[in-house]
């Protein structure tokens, strides 16, 4: 059996035994992704240089008796959303193309710490806003298991990249559902933690209250070991919980007894693949066969999340993306051009007798924003930043923005009535599985509903994990979504092991040449 | 409400957004589909509910007041665009 087919528990215990060593498994994994990436173009830059130097230095202190971290020399793949000191890191977006971060996010301290070995940083929708990786500015990332279909959104390369076997480990981030859903569509295990538990100190901020960064893996007992390194309480981060952080892998050996899952009715409306109803169905009868009992439950206002999530976030993201001004860093247009042709739309107005509209034209600063931005960034973008800029604007709060937050308030309420009589939630992960490319990118709103089961535990601020349950008769992965109470992701990871050790969807790699 | 073509330039103003006509025309009936299905939410009955600005139930957290090191000037300004020794550098703002 390849090195690469193992899970990232099995290779840490390799590397422990000094079996293999980090440098051997990380050149295993660069050469994997020299042959494999070119057809996935899951990375946007790949970092063998430092990985290998780290992974060496690693051996060296393992060989010489002294302490190693608990990642032991693992390599981690790292969402390029995340500020790696040094190494440039773009959002996929043009805006950032060039942008070197002067620090290291919180994660990226962590993980360093942990002796992970950062292999490369992985392609995405550009500032994480969309449901595909057809928004980067750079390449789309395709499928592992169909290469004409999309890996989902929008941390489609940090699902990609572990099933195509290019990374053990990933990083992502979660605002609508990123994780969860790319994890769904690509056939691996991924998990929003609860809002909070991760520091966001170095995420580049989409949607401050709903952001969250996660771990994506093969396995939940691999989730939980890198969760275990990403999770805690950090000073630099106002928002990040300072809750204690369990042993989420000793939890894991703790017996599940009595587990009462409840199994979301609205998530099995008008919309659902009937494959992915049929698998979701059978996970929970597996579930049952295990000794859980399942009830149905009711998320009542689970059907406005999508409403309330599209202006939420949008409002978030407009504001957060008014740093991008091409003056402190990032793009820049070009300022001759751009002053020239401010002169000769002004004389041409002046021309044709036209004083008053030459005189409301943009000054040159707020014409080299708008001139940036334009360039700098994408059309999804754009349209999410119009949107929450619309929602936000004079007369328009109380009817979108106020409102979207008192029915927030209501979704969250479902899930506090609802965990009232359940331990953990269980649903699909996506309405449907991994769809062609370019099927949907005419359509926003169609994308939007990409998100219909998942954007409700950001909103509401729970934790969620997806799992594979299933393939389609066409051989596309299908996700199952168990989501658990605030700060019961322990609880999550146990009830999502307990199918893992009785089922071996997640044991299924990708196929690729 | 329906969006016009006019709103939608009146807000790429605010944005900070230069669209060009071809965008324009795309996002205009973009937005305005967008804009039709958020107002679902318009079925719902929320008086006296409490706006939820955030998950977490934090309020005012306070850091010591202790000095501590920031982003050196040099650091801050390494990405800037344009700049000089000591600041970012923009067109004129005020009368030639």
């Amino acid at each position: 059996m390849s090195l690469l087919n193992h899970t990232a528990t099995e290779l840490l215990a390799k590397l422990e035994s000094r079996e293999v060593s980090s440098a051997e498994l990380t050149a295993a994994y660069l050469k994997q992704i020299e042959t494999l990436d070119p057809q996935v173009q899951a990375y946007l830059r790949v970092l063998p240089e430092s990985a290998l130097a780290k992974a060496k230095e690693i051996d060296a202190r393992r060989a010489a008796g002294q302490p190693v971290g608990k990642l032991g020399g693992l390599p981690v793949a790292i969402k390029d959303v995340i500020c790696t000191q040094g190494e440039v890191t773009t959002c996929a977006s043009k805006m950032l193309e060039t942008f070197v971060p002067p620090y290291n996010a919180t994660v990226v301290e962590k993980l360093r710490a942990a002796d992970a070995v950062l292999i490369g940083k992985t392609n995405m929708d550009e500032f994480a806003m969309g449901g595909s990786t057809e928004n980067s500015a750079f390449q789309a990332t395709k499928n592992p298991w169909n290469l004409e279909c999309i890996p989902g959104g929008s941390s489609g390369g940090a699902a990609a990249c572990l099933a195509a076997s290019m990374a053990p480990l990933s990083v992502g981030t979660d605002t609508g559902g990123s994780i969860r859903q790319p994890a769904a569509l690509c056939g691996v295990t991924g998990m929003k933690p609860t809002y909070g538990r991760v520091s966001r100190y170095g995420l580049v901020a989409f949607a401050s209250s709903l952001d969250q960064i996660g771990p994506l893996a093969h396995t939940v007992e691999d989730a939980a070991l890198l969760l275990a390194v990403l999770a805690g309480h950090d000073p630099l981060d106002s928002t990040s919980a300072d809750v204690e952080v369990p042993d989420y892998r000793a939890a894991l050996s703790q017996p599940l007894k009595g587990l009462k899952i409840g199994v979301i009715k609205e998530h099995f409306g008008e919309g659902l693949d009937n494959e992915i109803a049929a698998a979701v169905q059978a996970a929970v009868q597996e579930y049952e066969k295990l000794g859980a009992t399942a009830k149905e439950i009711s998320l009542p206002h689970s059907k406005y999340g999508i409403a309330t999530y599209y202006i939420i976030a949008p409002c978030e993201a407009s504001s957060n993306l008014a740093r991008y001004d091409g003056v402190h860093y990032g793009y820049r247009t070009d300022e001759k051009a751009m002053l020239a042709e401010l002169d000769a739309e002004r004389a041409a107005l002046v021309k044709a007798g036209q004083q008053q509209e030459a005189d409301n034209l943009d000054t040159p600063l707020v014409r080299l924003y708008r001139q940036s931005r334009a360039e700098g960034f994408g059309p999804e973008v754009k349209r999410r930043i119009m949107l929450g800029t619309y929602a936000l604007s004079a007369g328009y709060y109380d009817a979108y923005y106020l409102k979207a937050l008192k029915v927030r308030r209501l979704i969250r309420q479902d899930y506090d009535h609802a965990f009232k009589e359940v331990d953990v939630i269980l649903g699909p992960t996506t309405p449907t599985p991994a769809f062609k490319m370019g099927e949907k990118l005419n359509d926003p709103l169609a994308m939007y509903l990409e998100d219909l089961y998942t954007v409700t535990a950001n909103l509401a601020g729970v934790g969620g994990i997806s799992i594979p349950c299933g393939f389609t008769k066409s051989n596309l992965p299908i996700g199952l979504q168990i989501q658990a109470p605030a700060f019961a992701e322990a609880k999550c990871l146990q009830a999502a092991h307990l199918f893992q050790q009785a089922t071996d969807w997640h044991n299924r790699r990708a196929k690729l040449q | 409400m329906t969006l016009t073509r006019r709103d939608v330039e009146k807000v790429s103003l605010l944005a900070r957004l230069r669209l060009s006509a071809a965008e324009l025309e795309t996002m205009t009936p973009q937005l305005d589909k967008i804009v039709h299905f958020v107002e679902q939410l318009n079925e719902l009955h929320t008086d006296g509910v409490e706006p939820m600005a955030h998950a977490l139930d934090l309020r005012n957290i306070f850091a010591d007041d202790e000095p501590r090191p920031s982003l050196d000037r040099d650091a801050a300004l390494s990405n800037a665009p344009k700049r000089d020794d000591e600041c970012y550098r923009v067109p004129a703002v005020l009368g030639e």
